[in-house]
């Protein structure tokens, strides 16, 4: 099992932000899993939230060399039990008449939805952990998955306090 | 290149600004410790503005207010704007030079010999494009240069325009940091967040690329900008607890190295060095990269480390107990085989940047700061430690000078009557002594020019280390010469090396930048023609540039062709002499070929791929560190060649 760990990169929001971080893990070797990126509350300031491999290099060469980037604001480290972690998945299941109750059983189990609706197929949107959603997945593999499409993952620590607040001006 | 646009008359070369001059971007003197570089006053030059100016004109009076006073470039379509009023600066020298990668090298070698900023200027496309190798080399080295290129105009970015190119994507991973303007309003802040970034913390080159249009567009010019990079938060003051946990160490080790890299050079922090290292008695080696931080002369100074290093530097090395590394990286040509190295040293590793500490070799004790700070703050802490604990160091003493009168750093004469480049190097050295500045290219004149020049002063030793630039000396010694025109400046060069850059001998010639270049031409590219020797079975594969065979090019005729004195010498004797002579000519560039034996070796050597243990002092002369048994071990030397082979060490 590889080691991963989550990272929450606070960035400038400047053209070519994307290809600097992406850049460097790609010419340093490490290894992303995810990596997803949006908004922020302060306008100006964007968020990657990035799940990287530690296998070959440890954290902190990871962190060090994000840090160097000049459009790298902060990066915050997100243990799994302190934060809320989740994933978007949508998928398109073969679902026709026979199947289809038992593939919507299989929704509620995972507290997930069905979004669209055709006669021989559903599209489910479900959110959640990595494992949560792969497990979904192999629940719907047998009635035969057409389409799939995943966020990366998105994360924030618990509890009251902000990363972001002492980096806002 | 060509262009579609004509390029403009040059001006004619302007007078040299004074050397010393106020105001001059130096590293260290921007930047407050500890502060966030978020404000005007990090920002040196006089205020001035708000006036309307168009965006070129913003430029060059940013690039006037910040005081770069040489900027090496070559004009065409893009930057085009930027040259008209380049025309009219009183103290802007455009220094006008053949190849965008002399320009490049130029403000590389300006900014090692000065301290100060270097710039070079291209335009968009294959302007640009050729920048990418002295930017590469300058971020390897941690060089502070600037770079501005001109751009296509911002309605034609991304149409793959006439001599368009994505710059700032291209060498995003050989600078420190880029940016593309597209705002003539954006101009000086680009300028001045682009000096700031080239200069402080870990120095580096930094690209800024300028649209057409925004250097033609109309906008104000106000001086000091507000700098806005809430990322950028270099750590200069060291962290006093790990002062002193070092200070404890090094005030206990019996086996310590004060392990010296470039860091020290950049950060001005030699007379710091001098002092710790004369407090404590501890032996003290240079790096490539810090040739001059320690001088030769010192009876402290072991030499040199790595793959060419002197045995007593890689042995006190090896067989350390601590190693004091300060602002150097544990480079694979220092540390050879990393497994191996240093097996019994605990580690202190003071650096600026805090990426580079346990990124090859786990710190015991890692200190970020800068370090003349650290060197300052860890000379108080070990004087304090010293009033409990001295380190008897008399044994190590004996040991290191053992090695070094067994193992002195020499060279052979070749058997066949040839001149001996090691020693035309050594004494162009004790000719133009340690005042000089000597700028080196690539192989085994670089490494010679390592050995046999003696340095005794900080920013005396120019060279391309961490990437291996073959084609750096020529113009890196024009930009010294340009930065310090009161220096004498050798370029110590291969005929491989020169016959990639000398054109910019044109340039000097033109410019008045007389420079002396020294071309040691072995026939041969000599450095992976020694490896063949020692790895290749002496298979020869497109080594012999028939610089001897045919003498093609004819250096000496080359050098008259580009306006420079060319001189030869093909024998001892004469060697003093011309020498001299070059020494008295100061109106001219002057370039001597020194036509040299093929087969002199760099001597001692660790073989790529070998841990440092196995460093051979000569050709099958290995001294074995276990013990004091210092016999030859022949067999051990051929197991060591062969292990080399098998991982086909390259260069």
């Amino acid at each position: 099992m590889t080691e991963t760990h989550t990272l929450s990169v606070l960035v400038e929001d400047k053209p070519g932000v994307l290809a600097r971080v992406s850049g460097l893990f790609s010419r340093r070797g490490f290894n992303i899993i995810s990596l997803a990126v949006g908004q922020t509350e302060t306008p100006g300031i964007s968020r990657m939230t990035i799940v990287v491999s530690v296998e070959d290099f440890p954290l902190e060469q990871v962190t060090k060399q994000l840090n160097k980037l000049i459009n790298v604001i902060k990066i915050v480290e997100l243990e799994p039990a302190a934060s809320v972690q989740r994933e978007l998945l949508l998928v398109k299941v073969r679902a026709d008449a026979g199947v289809r109750s038992q593939v919507l059983e299989t929704v509620q189990l995972f507290r997930a939805k069905v979004v669209d609706v055709a006669p021989e197929a559903l599209t489910i949107e479900a959110t959640g952990t990595m494992d949560k959603l792969n497990a979904l997945l192999r629940m719907l593999e047998p009635y035969g998955i057409r389409e799939m499409v995943q966020s990366g993952m998105v994360a924030v620590g618990r509890g009251p306090r902000s990363i972001t607040a002492a980096s806002a001006r | 290149m060509t262009t579609a646009t004509p390029r403009p008359g040059t001006p004619g070369p302007k007078p040299a600004p004074p050397p010393g001059r106020a105001g001059a971007p130096a590293g260290r003197q921007n930047g407050a410790p500890g502060q966030r570089p978020e404000n005007r006053a990090d920002v040196p030059g006089p205020r001035s503005g708000p006036e309307q100016v168009t965006g070129a004109q913003s430029l060059v009076r940013s690039l006037e207010s910040i005081g770069c006073d040489t900027v090496f470039g070559i004009p065409g379509g893009a930057i085009l704007p930027a040259y008209d009023p380049l025309l009219d600066s009183t103290s802007v020298r455009h220094v006008l030079v053949r190849h965008e990668q002399g320009a490049g090298h130029a403000a590389t070698g300006y900014a090692q010999a000065t301290g100060r900023v270097g710039v070079c200027m291209a335009t968009s496309g294959p302007g640009a494009t050729n920048l990418i190798t002295p930017l590469a080399d300058a971020h390897m080295d941690s060089v502070p240069v600037v770079a501005i290129t001109g751009q296509v105009a911002r309605p034609l970015i991304g149409t793959d325009a006439f001599q368009e190119a994505d710059i700032t994507g291209i060498t995003m991973p050989v600078t420190k940091h880029n940016m593309l303007v597209t705002d003539a309003a954006e101009i000086p802040r680009a300028i001045a967040e682009a000096f700031h970034l080239a200069a402080t913390g870990r120095p580096g080159p930094v690209l800024v690329d300028i649209s057409k249009d925004a250097l033609q567009a109309q906008t104000t010019f106000s001086w000091p900008p507000e700098l806005k990079l809430p990322g950028y938060r270099p750590t200069t003051r060291p962290h006093g607890k790990q002062i002193r946990e070092a200070a404890r160490l090094v005030a206990g080790a019996r086996k310590p190295v004060l392990y010296v890299g470039g860091g020290v050079l950049k950060a001005e922090a030699s007379a710091e060095l001098r002092e710790l290292a004369e407090l404590t008695n501890i032996p003290v080696v240079t790096t490539l990269m810090a040739r001059g931080a320690f001088p030769d002369s010192h009876p402290q100074h072991v030499g040199m480390p790595g793959m060419h290093g002197t045995v007593a530097a890689v042995g006190a090395m090896q067989k350390a107990d601590l190693l004091i590394a300060l602002g150097a990286r544990f480079d694979d040509r220092v540390t050879g085989q990393l497994s191996t190295f240093a097996p019994d040293a605990k580690i202190v590793h003071a650096d600026i940047d805090p990426a580079e500490i346990s990124k090859n070799r786990r710190a015991d004790v890692p200190i970020v700061g800068d370090c003349k700070e650290i060197l300052a703050e860890l000379v108080e802490a070990v004087r304090a430690e010293r009033e409990t604990t001295v380190a008897d160091l008399t044994a190590w003493w004996a040991q290191l000078d053992h090695w070094r009168s067994t193992f002195p750093l020499g060279y052979d004469w070749p058997d066949d009557g040839s001149l001996s480049p090691q020693y035309v190097i050594e004494r162009i050295g004790a000719i133009a002594g340690p005042e000089a500045l000597y700028a080196a290219g690539v192989g085994q004149h670089q490494m010679w020019a390592a050995q046999f020049v003696k340095y005794e002063n900080p920013r005396t030793w120019l060279n391309s280390g961490g990437l291996g630039t073959m084609g750096y000396a020529v113009p890196a010694a024009m930009g010294a010469k340009a930065g310090a025109p009161d220096k004498v400046v050798w370029a110590i060069d291969g005929d491989g090396c020169f016959q990639m850059t000398n054109q910019e001998l044109a340039t000097c010639a033109i410019e008045g930048i007389p420079i002396k270049v020294a071309v040691i031409n072995n026939g041969n590219l000599g450095m992976v023609r020694q490896w063949q020797t020692l790895f290749y079975e002496q298979r020869y594969s497109n080594t012999d540039l028939g610089t001897h065979k045919h003498r093609i090019p004819d250096f000496k005729l080359l050098a008259e062709a580009m306006g420079c004195v060319g001189l030869r010498v093909e024998s001892k004797d004469d060697v003093d002499r011309v020498i001299r002579q070059a020494m008295e000519i100061n109106d001219q560039p002057v370039v001597i070929d020194f036509t040299v034996g093929a087969d002199a070796q760099v001597w001692p050597m660790v073989a790529a791929g070998t841990g440092n243990d196995e460093v051979m002092a000569a050709r099958n002369i290995r001294p074995l560190f276990e013990g004091d048994e210092l016999s030859p071990g022949v067999d051990e030397v051929s197991e060591v060649t062969e292990r080399a082979l098998e991982e086909g060490g390259s260069q």
